[in-house]
Protein backbone atom coordinates (compact mmCIF):
# COMPACT_ATOMS: atom_id res chain seq x y z
CA UNK A 1 0.00 0.00 0.00
CA UNK A 2 1.17 3.36 -1.09
CA UNK A 3 2.11 6.13 1.81
CA UNK A 4 -0.65 8.26 0.95
CA UNK A 5 -3.33 5.42 0.47
CA UNK A 6 -2.01 3.74 4.25
CA UNK A 7 -2.38 7.64 5.64
CA UNK A 8 -6.23 7.84 4.20
CA UNK A 9 -6.91 4.40 5.75
CA UNK A 10 -5.25 5.50 9.06
CA UNK A 11 -7.26 8.47 9.14
CA UNK A 12 -10.54 7.08 8.12
CA UNK A 13 -9.61 4.39 11.04
CA UNK A 14 -8.79 7.27 13.51
CA UNK A 15 -12.48 8.81 12.30
CA UNK A 16 -14.06 6.21 13.35
CA UNK A 17 -12.24 5.74 16.46
CA UNK A 18 -13.22 9.45 17.95
CA UNK A 19 -16.74 8.80 16.07
CA UNK A 20 -16.99 5.86 18.50
CA UNK A 21 -15.85 7.57 21.71
CA UNK A 22 -17.85 10.56 20.94
CA UNK A 23 -21.05 8.20 20.65
CA UNK A 24 -19.95 6.39 23.99
CA UNK A 25 -20.87 9.88 25.71
CA UNK A 26 -18.41 9.74 28.31
CA UNK A 27 -15.63 11.84 28.42
CA UNK A 28 -13.59 9.54 30.42
CA UNK A 29 -12.77 7.48 26.79
CA UNK A 30 -10.87 10.58 26.06
CA UNK A 31 -8.98 10.55 28.56
CA UNK A 32 -8.33 7.39 28.80
CA UNK A 33 -7.52 7.25 24.73
CA UNK A 34 -5.73 10.38 24.74
CA UNK A 35 -2.82 8.04 27.17
CA UNK A 36 -3.11 5.12 24.88
CA UNK A 37 -2.59 6.67 21.77
CA UNK A 38 0.21 9.23 23.70
CA UNK A 39 2.10 5.55 24.18
CA UNK A 40 1.65 4.69 20.58
CA UNK A 41 3.30 7.97 19.78
CA UNK A 42 6.29 7.16 22.25
CA UNK A 43 6.68 3.84 21.54
CA UNK A 44 6.81 4.45 17.71
CA UNK A 45 9.51 6.89 18.54
CA UNK A 46 11.26 5.02 20.40
CA UNK A 47 11.04 1.75 17.88
CA UNK A 48 12.94 4.10 15.19
CA UNK A 49 16.12 3.85 16.90
CA UNK A 50 15.02 0.78 19.33
CA UNK A 51 13.81 -1.64 16.87
CA UNK A 52 15.13 -0.34 13.74
CA UNK A 53 18.55 0.50 14.81
CA UNK A 54 19.16 -1.22 17.74
CA UNK A 55 20.11 1.33 19.94
CA UNK A 56 18.15 1.09 22.82
CA UNK A 57 17.30 4.00 24.48
CA UNK A 58 16.56 4.81 28.64
CA UNK A 59 16.12 8.06 27.88
CA UNK A 60 12.41 8.38 26.38
CA UNK A 61 10.81 10.21 29.69
CA UNK A 62 13.51 13.26 29.40
CA UNK A 63 11.93 13.72 25.77
CA UNK A 64 8.87 13.61 26.79
CA UNK A 65 9.49 15.88 29.10
CA UNK A 66 11.46 17.87 27.03
CA UNK A 67 8.35 18.61 24.66
CA UNK A 68 5.89 19.18 28.05
CA UNK A 69 8.48 21.75 29.36
CA UNK A 70 8.51 23.33 26.36
CA UNK A 71 4.74 23.82 26.56
CA UNK A 72 4.95 25.58 29.94
CA UNK A 73 7.99 28.03 28.49
CA UNK A 74 6.01 29.07 25.67
CA UNK A 75 2.78 29.57 28.17
CA UNK A 76 4.54 31.68 30.12
CA UNK A 77 6.75 33.27 27.73
CA UNK A 78 4.65 33.57 24.63
CA UNK A 79 0.87 31.82 24.71
CA UNK A 80 0.61 30.07 21.31
CA UNK A 81 -2.43 27.62 20.23
CA UNK A 82 -1.65 23.92 20.61
CA UNK A 83 -0.07 22.73 17.22
CA UNK A 84 2.34 25.25 17.58
CA UNK A 85 3.28 24.07 20.77
CA UNK A 86 3.61 20.61 19.53
CA UNK A 87 6.27 21.60 16.71
CA UNK A 88 8.08 23.39 19.23
CA UNK A 89 8.41 20.70 21.59
CA UNK A 90 9.41 18.84 18.70
CA UNK A 91 12.04 20.86 17.41
CA UNK A 92 13.60 21.03 21.37
CA UNK A 93 13.47 17.66 22.04
CA UNK A 94 14.44 16.98 17.95
CA UNK A 95 17.68 19.20 18.64
CA UNK A 96 18.35 17.79 21.75
CA UNK A 97 18.47 14.26 20.66
CA UNK A 98 20.76 14.74 17.57
CA UNK A 99 23.16 16.34 20.26
CA UNK A 100 22.66 13.42 22.66
CA UNK A 101 23.39 11.54 19.03
CA UNK A 102 26.82 13.39 18.38
CA UNK A 103 27.81 12.96 21.88
CA UNK A 104 26.89 9.42 22.19
CA UNK A 105 26.30 7.37 19.05
CA UNK A 106 30.55 6.05 18.99
CA UNK A 107 29.24 4.26 22.24
CA UNK A 108 27.14 0.93 21.90
CA UNK A 109 24.65 -1.68 23.72
CA UNK A 110 24.79 -0.75 27.50
CA UNK A 111 27.04 1.74 27.41
CA UNK A 112 24.74 3.86 24.77
CA UNK A 113 22.10 2.49 26.76
CA UNK A 114 23.38 4.38 30.54
CA UNK A 115 24.10 7.09 28.44
CA UNK A 116 20.63 7.91 27.43
CA UNK A 117 19.92 7.22 31.36
CA UNK A 118 22.07 9.70 32.62
CA UNK A 119 20.45 12.20 30.03
CA UNK A 120 17.39 12.13 31.63
CA UNK A 121 18.59 12.39 35.47
CA UNK A 122 20.63 15.54 34.14
CA UNK A 123 17.96 16.88 32.39
CA UNK A 124 15.60 16.01 35.54
CA UNK A 125 17.69 17.79 37.74
CA UNK A 126 17.90 20.88 35.49
CA UNK A 127 14.33 21.33 35.39
CA UNK A 128 14.00 21.05 38.77
CA UNK A 129 16.21 24.03 39.26
CA UNK A 130 14.86 26.15 36.65
CA UNK A 131 12.13 28.16 38.06
CA UNK A 132 10.70 29.55 35.22
CA UNK A 133 9.28 26.54 34.64
CA UNK A 134 8.31 25.90 37.96
CA UNK A 135 10.98 24.07 39.15
CA UNK A 136 10.45 21.14 42.23
CA UNK A 137 7.35 22.90 42.93
CA UNK A 138 5.96 22.45 39.40
CA UNK A 139 3.63 24.61 37.06
CA UNK A 140 0.04 25.10 36.53
CA UNK A 141 -1.83 25.37 33.28
CA UNK A 142 -5.14 25.99 33.22
CA UNK A 143 -6.99 24.58 30.39
CA UNK A 144 -10.12 25.96 28.41
CA UNK A 145 -13.56 24.09 29.46
CA UNK A 146 -14.41 24.18 25.99
CA UNK A 147 -12.93 25.18 22.97
CA UNK A 148 -15.08 25.17 19.44
CA UNK A 149 -16.17 22.99 17.26
CA UNK A 150 -15.28 20.19 19.35
CA UNK A 151 -17.10 20.77 22.79
CA UNK A 152 -15.01 19.56 25.85
CA UNK A 153 -11.33 20.28 25.43
CA UNK A 154 -10.27 16.70 26.06
CA UNK A 155 -12.08 16.15 22.76
CA UNK A 156 -9.41 18.57 21.06
CA UNK A 157 -6.56 17.39 23.12
CA UNK A 158 -7.53 13.46 22.14
CA UNK A 159 -7.72 14.56 18.26
CA UNK A 160 -4.66 16.35 18.13
CA UNK A 161 -3.13 12.96 20.12
CA UNK A 162 -4.81 10.89 17.37
CA UNK A 163 -3.30 12.67 14.24
CA UNK A 164 -0.01 12.62 16.31
CA UNK A 165 -0.15 9.17 16.36
CA UNK A 166 -1.29 8.81 12.82
CA UNK A 167 1.66 11.03 12.02
CA UNK A 168 4.03 9.10 14.00
CA UNK A 169 2.89 5.84 12.32
CA UNK A 170 3.24 7.39 8.65
CA UNK A 171 6.63 8.27 8.98
CA UNK A 172 7.79 4.77 10.57
CA UNK A 173 6.20 2.69 7.93
CA UNK A 174 7.75 5.32 5.35
CA UNK A 175 11.45 4.78 7.19
CA UNK A 176 11.09 1.27 7.21
CA UNK A 177 10.48 0.62 3.54
CA UNK A 178 12.70 3.32 2.41
CA UNK A 179 16.63 3.31 1.71
CA UNK A 180 16.92 5.04 5.23
CA UNK A 181 14.94 1.81 6.81
CA UNK A 182 17.44 -0.27 5.35
CA UNK A 183 20.24 1.48 6.50
CA UNK A 184 18.93 1.22 9.77
CA UNK A 185 18.38 -2.77 9.52
CA UNK A 186 22.50 -3.21 8.80
CA UNK A 187 22.80 -1.16 11.67
CA UNK A 188 20.92 -3.02 13.95
CA UNK A 189 22.13 -6.17 12.39
CA UNK A 190 26.05 -5.43 12.10
CA UNK A 191 27.31 -2.29 12.05
CA UNK A 192 30.96 -3.28 10.58
CA UNK A 193 29.74 -4.79 8.07
CA UNK A 194 27.24 -2.14 7.14
CA UNK A 195 30.03 0.76 7.09
CA UNK A 196 31.81 -2.00 4.58
CA UNK A 197 28.74 -1.95 2.40
CA UNK A 198 29.29 1.81 2.10
CA UNK A 199 26.63 2.86 4.58
CA UNK A 200 27.07 5.92 6.58
CA UNK A 201 26.11 4.67 10.05
CA UNK A 202 26.61 7.45 12.17
CA UNK A 203 24.92 9.60 9.96
CA UNK A 204 22.01 7.61 10.07
CA UNK A 205 21.96 7.16 13.45
CA UNK A 206 22.54 10.66 14.10
CA UNK A 207 18.91 10.84 11.66
CA UNK A 208 17.12 8.30 14.06
CA UNK A 209 18.26 10.18 17.25
CA UNK A 210 16.37 12.89 15.96
CA UNK A 211 13.42 11.41 14.47
CA UNK A 212 12.70 9.47 17.33
CA UNK A 213 13.29 12.75 19.81
CA UNK A 214 11.29 14.90 17.71
CA UNK A 215 8.31 12.21 18.03
CA UNK A 216 9.00 12.22 21.55
CA UNK A 217 8.67 15.93 21.98
CA UNK A 218 5.78 16.14 20.32
CA UNK A 219 3.85 13.39 22.19
CA UNK A 220 4.84 15.57 25.43
CA UNK A 221 4.48 19.00 24.44
CA UNK A 222 0.22 18.68 24.66
CA UNK A 223 0.50 16.51 27.91
CA UNK A 224 0.77 20.18 30.81
CA UNK A 225 -2.88 20.71 28.87
CA UNK A 226 -3.94 16.84 29.23
CA UNK A 227 -2.67 16.77 33.34
CA UNK A 228 -3.51 20.43 34.54
CA UNK A 229 -0.22 20.39 36.82
CA UNK A 230 3.04 19.26 35.75
CA UNK A 231 5.74 18.76 37.80
CA UNK A 232 9.22 17.01 37.05
CA UNK A 233 8.34 13.58 38.79
CA UNK A 234 5.22 12.90 36.19
CA UNK A 235 7.34 14.35 33.51
CA UNK A 236 9.74 12.43 34.04
CA UNK A 237 8.43 9.62 35.27
CA UNK A 238 9.22 5.98 35.09
CA UNK A 239 6.24 4.81 33.67
CA UNK A 240 7.23 6.55 30.49
CA UNK A 241 10.22 5.38 30.02
CA UNK A 242 9.90 1.77 30.73
CA UNK A 243 6.68 1.48 28.72
CA UNK A 244 8.33 2.96 25.68
CA UNK A 245 10.29 -0.12 25.43
CA UNK A 246 8.31 -2.60 26.92
CA UNK A 247 5.55 -1.79 24.60
CA UNK A 248 7.53 -2.38 21.14
CA UNK A 249 9.17 -5.30 23.11
CA UNK A 250 5.72 -6.88 23.37
CA UNK A 251 4.82 -5.84 20.04
CA UNK A 252 7.75 -6.70 17.99
CA UNK A 253 10.37 -4.28 17.06
CA UNK A 254 11.06 -5.10 13.64
CA UNK A 255 8.30 -3.45 12.08
CA UNK A 256 5.87 -0.23 12.67
CA UNK A 257 3.47 -2.38 13.54
CA UNK A 258 4.88 -3.96 16.80
CA UNK A 259 4.76 -0.63 18.68
CA UNK A 260 1.37 -0.14 17.70
CA UNK A 261 -0.02 -3.27 18.75
CA UNK A 262 1.89 -3.28 22.02
CA UNK A 263 0.94 0.45 22.85
CA UNK A 264 -2.84 -0.62 22.35
CA UNK A 265 -2.79 -3.44 24.50
CA UNK A 266 -0.53 -2.55 27.14
CA UNK A 267 -1.74 1.02 27.61
CA UNK A 268 -5.19 0.21 26.86
CA UNK A 269 -4.57 -3.23 29.90
CA UNK A 270 -3.18 -0.11 32.32
CA UNK A 271 -5.81 2.04 31.63
CA UNK A 272 -8.34 -0.82 32.67
CA UNK A 273 -6.79 -1.64 35.75
CA UNK A 274 -6.34 1.83 36.78
CA UNK A 275 -10.03 2.11 37.04
CA UNK A 276 -10.92 -1.85 38.18
CA UNK A 277 -8.20 -1.91 40.68
CA UNK A 278 -5.10 1.07 40.86
CA UNK A 279 -2.98 3.00 38.85
CA UNK A 280 -0.02 1.37 41.23
CA UNK A 281 -0.30 -1.80 38.91
CA UNK A 282 0.34 -0.49 36.00
CA UNK A 283 3.87 -1.16 35.86
CA UNK A 284 3.31 -4.45 37.56
CA UNK A 285 1.34 -5.73 34.85
CA UNK A 286 3.80 -4.02 32.36
CA UNK A 287 6.86 -6.03 33.78
CA UNK A 288 4.37 -9.58 34.02
CA UNK A 289 4.30 -9.17 30.04
CA UNK A 290 7.33 -8.09 29.38
CA UNK A 291 8.68 -11.33 31.42
CA UNK A 292 6.53 -13.44 29.55
CA UNK A 293 7.27 -12.28 26.28
CA UNK A 294 10.91 -12.56 27.18
CA UNK A 295 10.16 -16.08 27.56
CA UNK A 296 7.39 -16.82 25.41
CA UNK A 297 7.93 -14.65 22.15
CA UNK A 298 10.62 -12.67 22.76
CA UNK A 299 10.24 -11.41 18.50
CA UNK A 300 6.93 -10.16 20.25
CA UNK A 301 3.48 -10.38 18.76
CA UNK A 302 4.63 -9.57 15.39
CA UNK A 303 7.59 -12.28 15.36
CA UNK A 304 4.54 -14.92 17.07
CA UNK A 305 2.66 -13.99 13.90
CA UNK A 306 5.70 -14.55 11.61
CA UNK A 307 6.15 -18.13 13.14
CA UNK A 308 3.00 -19.31 12.25
CA UNK A 309 2.54 -17.44 8.35
CA UNK A 310 6.19 -18.82 7.29
CA UNK A 311 5.13 -21.08 4.64
CA UNK A 312 4.71 -17.22 2.99
CA UNK A 313 8.46 -16.33 2.34
CA UNK A 314 6.39 -12.61 1.61
CA UNK A 315 5.49 -11.86 4.56
CA UNK A 316 2.44 -10.05 5.73
CA UNK A 317 4.39 -7.25 8.18
CA UNK A 318 7.76 -6.80 8.94
CA UNK A 319 10.29 -9.01 6.40
CA UNK A 320 11.33 -7.13 3.54
CA UNK A 321 9.55 -6.70 -0.02
CA UNK A 322 12.20 -8.54 -2.07
CA UNK A 323 12.74 -8.96 -5.86
CA UNK A 324 9.59 -9.63 -7.87
CA UNK A 325 11.98 -11.14 -10.61
CA UNK A 326 13.40 -13.95 -7.90
CA UNK A 327 11.59 -17.53 -8.38
CA UNK A 328 9.16 -18.72 -5.95
CA UNK A 329 11.09 -21.37 -3.31
CA UNK A 330 9.96 -23.82 -0.81
CA UNK A 331 10.84 -22.45 2.64
CA UNK B 1 51.47 1.81 -14.54
CA UNK B 2 49.90 3.90 -11.88
CA UNK B 3 49.11 1.99 -8.92
CA UNK B 4 45.57 0.97 -7.61
CA UNK B 5 46.45 1.00 -3.71
CA UNK B 6 49.72 2.38 -2.06
CA UNK B 7 50.65 1.22 1.29
CA UNK B 8 53.35 3.32 2.55
CA UNK B 9 55.13 2.75 6.19
CA UNK B 10 52.21 1.89 7.99
CA UNK B 11 52.12 1.22 11.61
CA UNK B 12 49.49 -0.07 14.11
CA UNK B 13 49.63 -0.13 17.15
CA UNK B 14 47.60 -1.98 19.89
CA UNK B 15 48.44 -0.80 23.35
CA UNK B 16 52.73 -1.96 23.56
CA UNK B 17 51.70 -4.11 20.88
CA UNK B 18 52.96 -3.77 17.80
CA UNK B 19 50.37 -5.34 15.28
CA UNK B 20 52.37 -3.84 11.90
CA UNK B 21 55.44 -1.94 11.23
CA UNK B 22 56.20 -0.29 8.46
CA UNK B 23 54.27 -1.82 5.87
CA UNK B 24 54.53 -0.59 2.41
CA UNK B 25 52.65 -2.70 -0.45
CA UNK B 26 51.64 -1.60 -4.13
CA UNK B 27 48.63 -2.77 -6.03
CA UNK B 28 48.40 -2.83 -9.96
CA UNK B 29 44.98 -2.34 -11.76
CA UNK B 30 43.89 -5.83 -12.46
CA UNK B 31 46.30 -7.76 -10.48
CA UNK B 32 45.56 -10.99 -8.39
CA UNK B 33 47.93 -10.44 -4.99
CA UNK B 34 47.94 -13.65 -2.36
CA UNK B 35 48.73 -12.11 1.23
CA UNK B 36 49.89 -14.67 3.48
CA UNK B 37 51.31 -15.15 7.04
CA UNK B 38 50.95 -17.29 10.22
CA UNK B 39 48.21 -16.70 12.83
CA UNK B 40 48.91 -13.19 14.24
CA UNK B 41 51.09 -12.04 11.70
CA UNK B 42 49.14 -9.14 11.09
CA UNK B 43 46.96 -9.74 8.16
CA UNK B 44 43.51 -8.88 9.21
CA UNK B 45 44.73 -5.52 10.59
CA UNK B 46 46.42 -4.61 7.68
CA UNK B 47 43.04 -5.19 5.89
CA UNK B 48 41.08 -3.49 8.72
CA UNK B 49 43.70 -0.14 8.13
CA UNK B 50 43.40 0.08 4.25
CA UNK B 51 39.87 -0.48 4.61
CA UNK B 52 38.96 1.84 7.36
CA UNK B 53 38.00 -0.36 9.93
CA UNK B 54 40.86 0.35 12.30
CA UNK B 55 43.28 3.47 12.03
CA UNK B 56 46.79 3.47 11.51
CA UNK B 57 49.17 5.59 13.63
CA UNK B 58 51.86 5.62 11.04
CA UNK B 59 52.21 5.93 7.04
CA UNK B 60 49.45 6.28 4.36
CA UNK B 61 46.75 4.69 2.42
CA UNK B 62 46.23 5.86 -1.66
CA UNK B 63 43.90 4.07 -3.45
CA UNK B 64 43.28 5.06 -7.33
CA UNK B 65 45.11 8.29 -7.03
CA UNK B 66 43.08 9.68 -3.70
CA UNK B 67 44.52 9.81 -0.14
CA UNK B 68 42.25 7.63 2.53
CA UNK B 69 43.78 8.70 6.01
CA UNK B 70 40.88 9.50 8.23
CA UNK B 71 38.21 8.51 5.98
CA UNK B 72 35.58 6.07 7.01
CA UNK B 73 34.81 2.56 5.99
CA UNK B 74 31.98 3.65 4.04
CA UNK B 75 33.84 6.42 2.09
CA UNK B 76 36.62 3.76 1.06
CA UNK B 77 33.98 1.07 0.12
CA UNK B 78 32.21 4.21 -2.29
CA UNK B 79 35.80 4.98 -3.63
CA UNK B 80 35.43 1.32 -5.21
CA UNK B 81 37.24 -0.66 -2.28
CA UNK B 82 35.29 -3.48 -1.22
CA UNK B 83 36.21 -6.62 1.58
CA UNK B 84 35.00 -9.78 3.05
CA UNK B 85 35.09 -10.50 6.25
CA UNK B 86 37.37 -13.62 7.73
CA UNK B 87 34.19 -14.84 9.48
CA UNK B 88 31.07 -14.01 7.27
CA UNK B 89 28.92 -10.76 8.88
CA UNK B 90 25.65 -11.00 6.69
CA UNK B 91 22.77 -8.66 7.59
CA UNK B 92 20.40 -11.52 9.29
CA UNK B 93 17.39 -9.73 9.27
CA UNK B 94 17.28 -9.14 5.77
CA UNK B 95 16.95 -11.77 2.69
CA UNK B 96 19.87 -12.65 0.52
CA UNK B 97 18.44 -10.31 -2.24
CA UNK B 98 18.17 -7.48 0.10
CA UNK B 99 21.90 -8.09 1.88
CA UNK B 100 23.05 -7.62 -1.95
CA UNK B 101 20.56 -4.25 -2.33
CA UNK B 102 22.60 -2.67 0.50
CA UNK B 103 25.60 -2.19 -1.09
CA UNK B 104 24.03 -1.35 -4.28
CA UNK B 105 21.76 1.53 -2.56
CA UNK B 106 24.32 2.76 -0.68
CA UNK B 107 28.22 2.40 -2.44
CA UNK B 108 27.10 2.16 -5.90
CA UNK B 109 24.14 4.50 -6.36
CA UNK B 110 26.14 7.17 -4.20
CA UNK B 111 28.84 7.44 -7.36
CA UNK B 112 25.84 7.94 -9.58
CA UNK B 113 25.00 4.17 -10.68
CA UNK B 114 22.10 2.05 -10.61
CA UNK B 115 19.78 4.83 -10.11
CA UNK B 116 16.50 3.28 -10.67
CA UNK B 117 14.63 0.59 -8.40
CA UNK B 118 14.31 -1.72 -11.31
CA UNK B 119 18.38 -1.48 -12.15
CA UNK B 120 18.95 -2.59 -8.83
CA UNK B 121 16.55 -5.12 -8.17
CA UNK B 122 17.97 -6.89 -11.89
CA UNK B 123 21.66 -6.12 -10.56
CA UNK B 124 20.38 -8.15 -6.96
CA UNK B 125 19.76 -10.92 -9.19
CA UNK B 126 21.93 -11.08 -11.32
CA UNK B 127 24.76 -11.03 -8.64
CA UNK B 128 23.02 -13.80 -6.75
CA UNK B 129 22.76 -15.99 -10.33
CA UNK B 130 26.46 -15.44 -10.47
CA UNK B 131 27.27 -17.42 -6.87
CA UNK B 132 24.32 -20.16 -7.79
CA UNK B 133 22.24 -18.45 -5.12
CA UNK B 134 19.37 -16.96 -7.48
CA UNK B 135 17.28 -19.55 -5.86
CA UNK B 136 17.39 -18.67 -2.15
CA UNK B 137 17.00 -14.90 -2.89
CA UNK B 138 14.20 -14.76 -0.35
CA UNK B 139 15.83 -16.78 2.22
CA UNK B 140 17.15 -15.37 5.17
CA UNK B 141 21.01 -15.57 5.73
CA UNK B 142 20.82 -18.31 8.67
CA UNK B 143 19.08 -20.81 6.17
CA UNK B 144 22.39 -20.87 4.13
CA UNK B 145 25.11 -23.32 4.14
CA UNK B 146 28.64 -22.41 5.15
CA UNK B 147 30.29 -22.18 1.52
CA UNK B 148 26.87 -20.18 0.91
CA UNK B 149 27.43 -17.85 3.58
CA UNK B 150 30.84 -17.41 1.82
CA UNK B 151 29.42 -16.79 -1.53
CA UNK B 152 27.02 -14.51 -0.09
CA UNK B 153 29.62 -12.68 1.68
CA UNK B 154 31.73 -12.50 -1.87
CA UNK B 155 28.46 -11.03 -3.40
CA UNK B 156 27.97 -8.57 -0.92
CA UNK B 157 31.36 -7.45 -1.73
CA UNK B 158 30.56 -7.88 -5.48
CA UNK B 159 27.68 -5.75 -5.26
CA UNK B 160 29.39 -3.03 -4.23
CA UNK B 161 31.13 -2.87 -7.44
CA UNK B 162 34.85 -2.47 -6.50
CA UNK B 163 37.87 -1.63 -8.42
CA UNK B 164 39.73 -3.45 -5.66
CA UNK B 165 38.56 -6.84 -3.67
CA UNK B 166 40.00 -7.53 -0.36
CA UNK B 167 38.98 -11.61 0.03
CA UNK B 168 39.77 -12.25 3.84
CA UNK B 169 40.16 -15.75 4.07
CA UNK B 170 36.89 -16.67 2.39
CA UNK B 171 38.08 -20.69 1.71
CA UNK B 172 38.31 -21.21 5.52
CA UNK B 173 36.43 -24.31 6.70
CA UNK B 174 35.67 -25.50 2.97
CA UNK B 175 35.80 -28.45 1.64
CA UNK B 176 38.15 -29.06 -2.01
CA UNK B 177 35.33 -28.84 -4.08
CA UNK B 178 34.25 -25.50 -2.58
CA UNK B 179 37.53 -24.19 -2.38
CA UNK B 180 37.31 -24.59 -6.40
CA UNK B 181 33.91 -23.03 -6.61
CA UNK B 182 35.13 -19.63 -4.57
CA UNK B 183 38.57 -19.72 -6.65
CA UNK B 184 36.48 -19.78 -9.97
CA UNK B 185 34.49 -17.54 -8.63
CA UNK B 186 37.33 -14.58 -7.55
CA UNK B 187 39.24 -15.99 -11.02
CA UNK B 188 35.72 -14.59 -12.96
CA UNK B 189 35.76 -11.43 -11.29
CA UNK B 190 39.10 -10.51 -11.60
CA UNK B 191 38.70 -11.48 -15.49
CA UNK B 192 35.91 -8.77 -15.30
CA UNK B 193 38.72 -6.55 -14.11
CA UNK B 194 38.82 -6.37 -10.79
CA UNK B 195 41.79 -6.13 -8.62
CA UNK B 196 42.26 -8.93 -5.92
CA UNK B 197 43.79 -9.31 -2.74
CA UNK B 198 43.60 -12.81 -1.72
CA UNK B 199 44.09 -13.69 2.17
CA UNK B 200 44.67 -16.92 2.80
CA UNK B 201 46.02 -20.01 4.52
CA UNK B 202 45.15 -22.57 1.88
CA UNK B 203 48.52 -22.56 0.09
CA UNK B 204 47.48 -24.55 -2.91
CA UNK B 205 44.63 -21.98 -3.47
CA UNK B 206 46.86 -19.14 -3.22
CA UNK B 207 49.67 -20.12 -5.35
CA UNK B 208 47.31 -21.17 -8.46
CA UNK B 209 45.67 -17.88 -7.96
CA UNK B 210 48.22 -15.27 -6.98
CA UNK B 211 50.54 -13.50 -9.64
CA UNK B 212 52.27 -12.55 -7.31
CA UNK B 213 52.93 -12.94 -2.97
CA UNK B 214 53.15 -11.24 -0.43
CA UNK B 215 54.35 -12.45 2.93
CA UNK B 216 53.49 -10.60 6.48
CA UNK B 217 55.56 -11.95 10.17
CA UNK B 218 54.84 -10.65 13.19
CA UNK B 219 53.80 -7.26 11.81
CA UNK B 220 56.52 -6.81 9.51
CA UNK B 221 56.27 -7.86 5.14
CA UNK B 222 59.06 -10.35 4.39
CA UNK B 223 58.80 -11.10 1.27
CA UNK B 224 57.00 -9.56 -2.37
CA UNK B 225 57.52 -10.90 -5.20
CA UNK B 226 56.88 -14.11 -7.88
CA UNK B 227 55.04 -16.83 -5.71
CA UNK B 228 56.79 -19.58 -6.77
CA UNK B 229 59.99 -17.64 -5.29
CA UNK B 230 58.82 -16.23 -2.36
CA UNK B 231 57.85 -19.89 -1.10
CA UNK B 232 61.41 -20.68 -1.66
CA UNK B 233 62.38 -17.92 0.23
CA UNK B 234 64.35 -19.71 3.53
CA UNK B 235 62.63 -16.67 5.62
CA UNK B 236 59.44 -17.41 4.23
CA UNK B 237 60.20 -20.99 5.66
CA UNK B 238 61.75 -20.08 8.56
CA UNK B 239 58.40 -18.17 9.90
CA UNK B 240 56.37 -21.46 9.04
CA UNK B 241 58.20 -23.96 9.69
CA UNK B 242 60.96 -22.70 12.68
CA UNK B 243 64.18 -23.14 12.64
Amino acid sequence: MRSGAFLLVCLIVGSLVYAAAIGLGNDYYFFAGYVVLQYIVLATAWNILGGYCGYVNFGSAAFFALGAYSTVFMHRFYPVPIPFLVAIGGVVSGVVGFGMGYLTLRLRGAFFAIATLALAVVLQTLIVNWDYVGGSRGAYIVRPESIAPFGSYIKYLFLIMMLLAIGSITVARLIERSRLGFGFATIRDDEMAAEASGVPTLRLKLIATTISGALMGMAGAPFPYYIGYLQPSSAFGLDYAVNSIAMPLIGGTTSWVGPLIGAILLGSLQQIATVTISSAVNLLIVGFLLVGFVIVAPNGIVGLVHKYIQHRPEDLVGRRRVSADAPETAP
Amino acid sequence: MTELLEVSRLGKRFGGFVALENITLSVRPGERLGLIGPNGSGKSTLVNCICGTLRHEAGSVSFDGHVLNGSTAHQRTRRGLARTFQLPRPFVSLTLADNLRIPLVYAVAARGGHHSSHDIEDRCVALLREVGLESKARRLPRELTQVEMRKLELARAMAAEPKLLIADESMAGLTHSEVEEILALLMRLNAHGVTIILIEHIMRAVMSFSQRLVVLVSGRKIADGDPAAVVRDPDVERAYLGQ
